[in-house]
């Protein structure tokens, strides 16, 4: 709609501006005396920009990157104290004499995790945000130039243990993984409807537990349906093993348009059974 | 808090988009669905805009509602929320339009 008088579009096929210069006659008062100077008066400049379009632009940039190398880059993410450190270190035990397997760690503090990835065997890269809840295309980019992992690798991003911020920044990454665990409310995919709906793999971790607890798994599952009816949910426990080779299973699936080197999903769970 | 990195992002658009003049007024779009809440990111801007060409600076949030399909029945319908269920019983919709997050407009001295 046109601004200057609420007219839609173009009038005679000529610009909108040119049709209203003199189809009125100039009879109201000029009642005020300052100069008309157009350097000093406010313009509005049409910007229609996207506020995250920068970092859209940073996690092309990244998803590229990857692609031309064939890595396979998981973000996985979830709200504190769900296992995914744990679950981490199990993976690269079990997968790291089958696939090279890299780490970057996101936390807003410390490089604990950083450690204990280590100790499992896995290059890593710490990525401290400091204030920041989430990790960001730009952050990823600069810890793959750091961390430079080898063609045809599987890498994990360990995004900030939260479950509303990382929802919103892509990275760049090939697939995102949401791990919930049973001793959080069923509710969960509910109250973050937004990290649930952008997940294409949902881990629920620790059934080990379940004997002890009053979570129910079918409810949990139904209020995933809720938000995502597509995204395969994946009972498992990173420390008893259960459901472990189902996951290794998807990974090699998964990464294996990235990753032709991978192998055979069956070799894979093979190494992970207790 | 993301609200603080949707802030930002707006302030350093501005600044690039509009490389001269003192920012009076930025006008943005806000999805009801996008997961960003207004009033934080407005607290946020302006703790973003000090120091800068936008220091002092209005934001004008338009808040875009929520619009989704029903892929079973394909009604269209209004979306409060994410989490929207279909009258004809579908749990879930596609989202047509509330996921906006966009800068309009700039009025610029």
């Amino acid at each position: 709609m046109c601004a200057t008088c609420g007219c839609s579009g173009t009038v005679g096929g000529e610009s909108h501006a040119r049709s209203h210069d003199h189809d009125h006659p100039h009879d109201h008062e000029h009642g005020h005396s300052h100069p008309h100077d157009d350097s000093t008066a406010a313009r509005t400049v049409q910007l229609e920009k996207e506020i995250l379009g920068k970092n859209q632009l940073l996690a092309e940039r990244n998803r590229g990157w990857l692609e031309g190398r064939q890595i396979f880059a998981v973000n996985l993410m979830s709200s504190p104290g769900s296992g995914k450190t744990t679950l981490l270190e199990r993976t690269l035990r079990d997968l790291g004499k089958e696939v090279v397997v890299s780490v970057i760690e996101g936390d807003q503090e410390t490089r604990l995790d950083a450690e204990r990835i280590r100790g499992a065997g896995a290059r890593v890269v710490q990525i401290n945000t400091g204030t920041g809840c989430h990790l960001d295309a730009q952050m990823l980019g600069r810890a793959l130039h750091e961390l430079s992992p080898a063609m045809g690798s599987l890498l994990f991003v360990e995004n900030v243990g939260n479950l509303v911020c990382p929802a919103l920044f892509d990275l760049g990454e090939g697939a995102r993984v949401v791990i919930a665990s049973t001793t959080e409310g069923e509710d969960k995919p509910l109250k973050y409807p937004h990290m649930f709906r952008s997940a294409e793999l949902i881990l629920l971790n620790k059934v080990d537990l379940l004997p002890h607890l009053t979570f129910d798994v079918a409810r949990f599952v139904a209020h995933v349906r809720l938000v995502n009816p597509t995204a395969r949910v994946l009972e498992v426990s990173a420390t008893r093993g259960d459901g472990l080779p189902e996951w290794y299973r998807w990974l090699a699936a998964r990464g294996a348009g990235a990753r032709p080197a991978v192998r055979a999903a069956d070799e894979v769970s093979g190494t992970s059974r207790v | 808090m993301h609200e603080l990195s949707i802030s930002q992002g707006i302030v350093d658009s501005v600044c690039e988009a509009v490389p001269d003049g003192q920012v009076l007024a930025v006008k943005v779009e806000i999805g009801k669905l996008s997961g960003v809440v207004p009033d934080a990111v407005r607290f946020c801007f302006d703790a973003c805009t000090r120091g800068t060409r936008l220091e002092g600076a209005r934001l004008d949030v338009v808040d875009v509602a929520g619009r989704g399909r029903c892929g079973s029945c394909q009604r269209e319908l209004e979306m409060e929320e994410l989490v929207t269920r279909c009258p004809c019983g579908n749990p879930f919709l596609e989202i047509l339009r509330g996921r906006e997050l966009r800068i309009r407009t700039v009025e610029v001295a």
